[in-house]
């Protein structure tokens, strides 16, 4: 007989609020007309923070699971979650504007991007690879249909169109992979898993699984060789979807990661340590070599990304607590880099000009000292260099790398980070050395140019007093 | 009444704030309210800097000045700050050189006067927050952030090739600095503290030791620079504006030999004994190869920054020269005059260094050429500018009476303690320093005027005047009275001496 009990839905309050809300928003936008599309866009904003109050006030240093052991609700959730509303919630601030100037200002982005916030929520609380591939799914028909949204736009469409196969390839990866370790371990509860697993670790069809399971972690995270599809998406969507995809989902893929790996196959760490390893040097190398060569900013800014990436990863693969508090810090800098890094694209651009290229930022100087120095600030942040915040990422990455006496990876990624700084370099050289090609100054419009400043302000000011960012996240990995 | 003052931190965050004022203020087409606030800014920071030598207790090797709270908890990183008698002259010397630089730039500088001045007023203090720094996190991030400054004086306001030199010298010291940060944080698992003092007391096997000497070396090589790392400094110099060209020769190149003396030599001391044959050939080298490419250039700014790179091998020469001594004499006692003389050189070399890129800038902003070819003469229409020149030029060939004596003599003295064939070869600098330096002045102040440009030049101004007349008094005050400079560095060059004696590879692990 079946035994039946009502499950905890506390832990999952957040997630239930943000569905509530979304279907609330998608019915009540059918009502609405064009002037007061309006309504659309403040209750989705109303719905993160109130997400935002409601994780919050659910944190605490205990883990909690639910719903028959599928769900999870811990530190790093709570943290990792909070993020992702922070940083929705700033991609929504920059592209109001920019939507409404291109004809997108429509209830299906914000619907959409809803959707995919609570994918997130799912993975990053998944304790399940059934949740995990539930969650993920939600954000990936999320994204590819954001992608696809200017329909009048070929690249768009291509891009679209790409997303969609190789992310469609990726996610049936991942299922063989988890089919591989269900049949093995007999379970899909990452709990049982981690138990079955432990001393395996030389099982050909647990490697086996685990190298698939990989492969769909490298792909949402866009670590090299799985990040074909970046350069091409980032570049093809419209910069408010870019600006979406670039962020928040890398908080997602981070929590994806440590479910699976740490949570679920921690057994099998001296395995998963060698292939993050070979993913995180590729990616510095292609990402940063690579990037050299782009002459458009949003491809750039994407090799950039996944020379990010390989940062990250050298945090996990230190396989220390450090190591993964370093990576989730990076992570959630890297986020609030890229905000700045796609929404200064958003503020340069206007209706018929998307100011994509490199050469659009010539002579900012001259045309706006102010937003020339707050994007100076970005791309030094992005480059590593102290006192911002990208630094202090760098730093603890690093640092967690030596402390299990890898320092020639150190090594390794320090010189990656070196021949990184030449293009962040030319973005400064353009801005600052250059000539103008037009003279026209350029009116941003106030709430894109007010976010963006405190945006860039931040990476100051965070990069002067890192300390309390990185307690939270040593502390949501028990530290 | 200043001892209660947090001192060094004044030092350090008037300019950077003042500089932050002025890029806010400063937005007018002459500036000129962004120049005098620069001006007021950097002479409050020079004044708040003369307590630190007045308020120094000369006696003592300790830390002095010491502020200490902490400032990333989580990475136990402090904010701690603290001067002995080396870094304390090199504060003085940064306060000392803004002013000058901020009055060099005066009405040089046309295009966005506020940025400029801001750019050096920022700089002013992250580079004396590099002297100050007793943290090792809180020093590497002056000694990076100060790179972002430099980037953007020489990029905005340098020559035609200005884009090259200037990413050449972003990344070239960028990558140098890369691998300290890699074995500071090695040296934070060592000891738990990431505190420059811990650093200098903890037992490392020689290995180790080896590799932490040669991550440093490429960061402080690269800065000082010596040979084959100095191929940025001639383009930036001869491509950035003269202010910048006065910061990069007085300043900069003394965070290089700094940092030897802060963190190579006395952290690993078993490395740096094991490698002062490396280190004195690549000295040497400096000296007197460098010291003839500096005879052949075409360019007044390219000798000059020739001539820096083998005047700063004199400093290097001096700080490791000591085990060859202590070698040849049994005792370190006669170690201490070299290493006192690299202190001095670096002094010495700001001061005559400065003069001799702020003369060429003088000249160079009537005329806008570089070219020795284009002058000759200038004695017969700028008779007062042809003094200076003289003068610095004098200073700059090693003249005894003149600071640029002092340091290289002592070095020179003590190198002959140690062996006579590296003496031989240090002291070849006096006929080439001599050479390269007079034969210039000669071709472009002395002989007929053959250029009609030069025979309109008109002579300095009363600021020009006051800029030169200034750094005339101290190469000449620390030329013939050098002692007070000698007095304050005493005490920690001998502790340092005593310190890098003793070895620091535990027992039993060689």
């Amino acid at each position: 007989m079946m035994n039946f009990e009502t499950p905890n839905f506390i832990p999952a309050i957040p997630e239930m609020f943000v569905l509530g809300m979304v279907c609330f928003i998608l019915i009540l936008d059918l009502f609405l007309s064009e002037r007061s599309r309006i309504v659309t866009y403040l209750l989705t904003q109303a719905t993160l923070v109130g997400a935002f109050i409601l994780s919050l006030s659910l944190y605490s240093s205990e883990s909690q699971l639910t719903f028959s052991n599928t769900f999870v609700l811990d530190p790093m959730a709570s943290v990792l979650k909070m993020a992702v509303y922070f940083a929705a919630f700033t991609v929504f601030l920059y592209s109001r504007g920019y939507l409404r100037e291109r004809g997108m200002f429509r209830g299906e982005f914000f619907v959409l991007g809803l959707f995919g916030v609570l994918g997130m929520m799912v993975m990053i609380s998944a304790h399940s690879m059934l949740t995990i591939y539930m969650g993920l799914e939600l954000l990936s028909l999320s994204m590819y249909a954001m992608v696809a949204m200017q329909r009048d736009s070929a690249v768009a469409a291509e891009a679209a169109m790409k997303y969609f196969i190789l992310g469609a390839m990726a996610s049936a990866m991942l299922l063989y992979g988890m089919s591989m370790i269900y049949g093995v371990t007999g379970s899909l509860d990452l709990g049982e898993i981690s138990s079955a697993v432990e001393g395996k670790g030389n099982q050909l069809i647990l490697i086996f699984g685990l190298v698939f399971l990989m492969v769909g972690v490298a792909f949402k995270l866009g670590a090299v060789p799985f990040h074909m599809w970046v350069p091409d998406v980032y570049h093809g969507a419209p910069t408010a979807v870019t600006l979406y995809i670039s962020t928040a989902p890398k908080l997602a893929a981070f929590a994806m990661m440590m479910r699976l790996l740490v949570d679920g196959l921690g057994g099998l760490q001296a395995q998963w340590h060698d292939i993050l390893m070979l993913l995180a040097v590729l990616s510095l190398a292609i990402g940063n070599v690579v990037a050299i060569a782009q002459t458009n900013i949003k491809r750039m800014l994407a090799y950039s990304g996944i020379s990010h990436v390989g940062f990250l990863l050298l945090g996990v693969l230190s396989g220390t607590q450090e190591g993964y508090a370093a990576g989730m810090f990076y992570a959630i800098v890297y986020v609030i880099m890229g905000l700045g890094g796609f929404g200064m694209v958003i503020l340069m651009s206007r209706a018929g000009f998307e100011a994509d290229k490199l050469d659009d930022y010539k002579g900012l100087n001259e045309r706006s000292p102010w937003f020339a120095l707050m994007m100076m600030f970005l791309m030094f942040s992005m480059a590593g260099v102290p006192p911002f915040i990208g630094f202090w990422a760098k730093l603890s990455v690093i640092q967690a790398v030596v402390d299990v006496d890898m320092v020639w990876l150190a090594a390794v990624a320090v010189i990656f980070s070196v021949i990184g700084a030449f293009y962040y370099l030319r973005v400064i050289k353009l801005m600052y050395f250059d000539k103008p090609l037009d003279g026209s100054s350029f009116k941003p419009s106030l709430d894109v140019a007010a976010i963006f400043s405190v945006n860039a302000i931040a990476v100051l000011l965070i990069g002067l007093f890192p300390s309390s960012l990185m307690v939270i996240c040593k502390q949501a990995m028990g530290l | 009444m200043f001892a209660d003052l947090p001192l060094l931190s004044l030092v350090i965050w008037v300019p950077i704030i003042g500089g932050l004022l002025v890029l806010l203020t400063g937005s007018g087409r002459s500036g000129l309210q962004a120049k005098v606030l620069s001006l007021l800014v950097s002479l409050l920071t020079f004044a708040l800097s003369i307590p630190l030598y007045s308020g120094f207790d000369m006696t003592s090797a300790q830390m002095q000045f010491v502020e200490l709270s902490p400032w990333i908890d989580s990475f136990k990183i402090n904010y701690h700050l603290g001067v002995d008698g080396i870094s304390m002259p090199l504060i003085l010397l940064t306060s000392f050189t803004t002013v000058l630089v901020v009055l060099a730039g005066w009405d040089v500088i046309k295009k966005s006067p506020a940025q400029y001045m801001a750019a050096f007023l920022i700089m002013e203090g992250l580079m004396i927050g590099v002297f100050a720094a007793l943290d090792a996190m809180l020093f590497y991030v002056f000694w990076e952030a100060m790179l972002i400054p430099m980037f953007l004086v020489i990029g905005i306001w340098g020559g035609d090739n200005r884009v090259y030199a200037t990413i050449k010298f972003f990344l070239y010291t960028f990558l140098g600095s890369v691998f300290m940060l890699v074995a500071l944080i090695y040296l934070y698992f060592q000891t738990d503290s990431f505190a420059i003092l811990d650093y200098h007391d903890v037992k490392i096997g020689l290995t180790a030791q080896i590799w932490i000497f040669f991550a440093f070396l490429l960061a402080f090589a690269v800065k000082v620079p010596m040979w084959p790392v100095h191929t940025w400094l001639p383009d930036a110099h001869v491509q950035a504006p003269t202010g910048g060209s006065v910061i990069l020769a007085a300043i900069m190149l003394k965070l290089g030999a700094y940092g030897f003396l802060r963190f190579s030599l006395p952290i690993t001391p078993d490395a740096a004994h094991n490698l002062d044959w490396l280190m004195i050939g690549l000295s040497l080298i400096a000296v007197a190869y460098i010291g003839f490419v500096a005879l052949v250039q075409q360019d007044m700014k390219k000798l000059i920054a020739y001539s820096s790179i083998s005047h700063m091998g004199f400093v290097t020469l001096g700080f490791f020269i000591a085990w060859t001594i202590a070698e040849n004499t049994g005792s370190f006692s006669g170690a201490v005059m070299g290493m006192s003389g690299g202190v001095v050189q670096m002094i010495a070399h700001g001061f005559v260094s400065g003069a001799m890129f702020l003369c060429v800038g003088v000249v160079y902003d009537r005329m806008h050429s570089r070219q020795i070819a284009d002058y000759g003469g200038v004695v017969h229409v700028m008779p007062k500018f042809a003094g200076f020149m003289v003068l610095f030029a004098m200073a700059n060939a090693g003249l005894p009476g003149t600071a640029g004596f002092v340091g290289e003599f002592m070095v020179i003295l003590s190198a002959f303690k140690a062996n006579f064939w590296i003496a031989f070869v240090a002291a070849t600098t006096l006929i080439l320093g001599a050479g390269y330096t007079l034969w210039m002045v000669k071709r472009v102040i002395f002989g007929e005027i053959t250029n009609d440009k030069v025979a309109a030049l008109q002579d300095i101004n009363s600021r020009e005047y006051f800029v030169l007349a200034t750094l005339a008094v101290a190469v000449l005050f620390f030329g013939l009275y050098p002692a007070p400079l000698l007095e304050v560095m005493d005490a920690t060059v001998r502790h340092l001496i005593e310190h890098i004696a003793v070895s620091k590879v535990p027992l039993g692990a060689m």
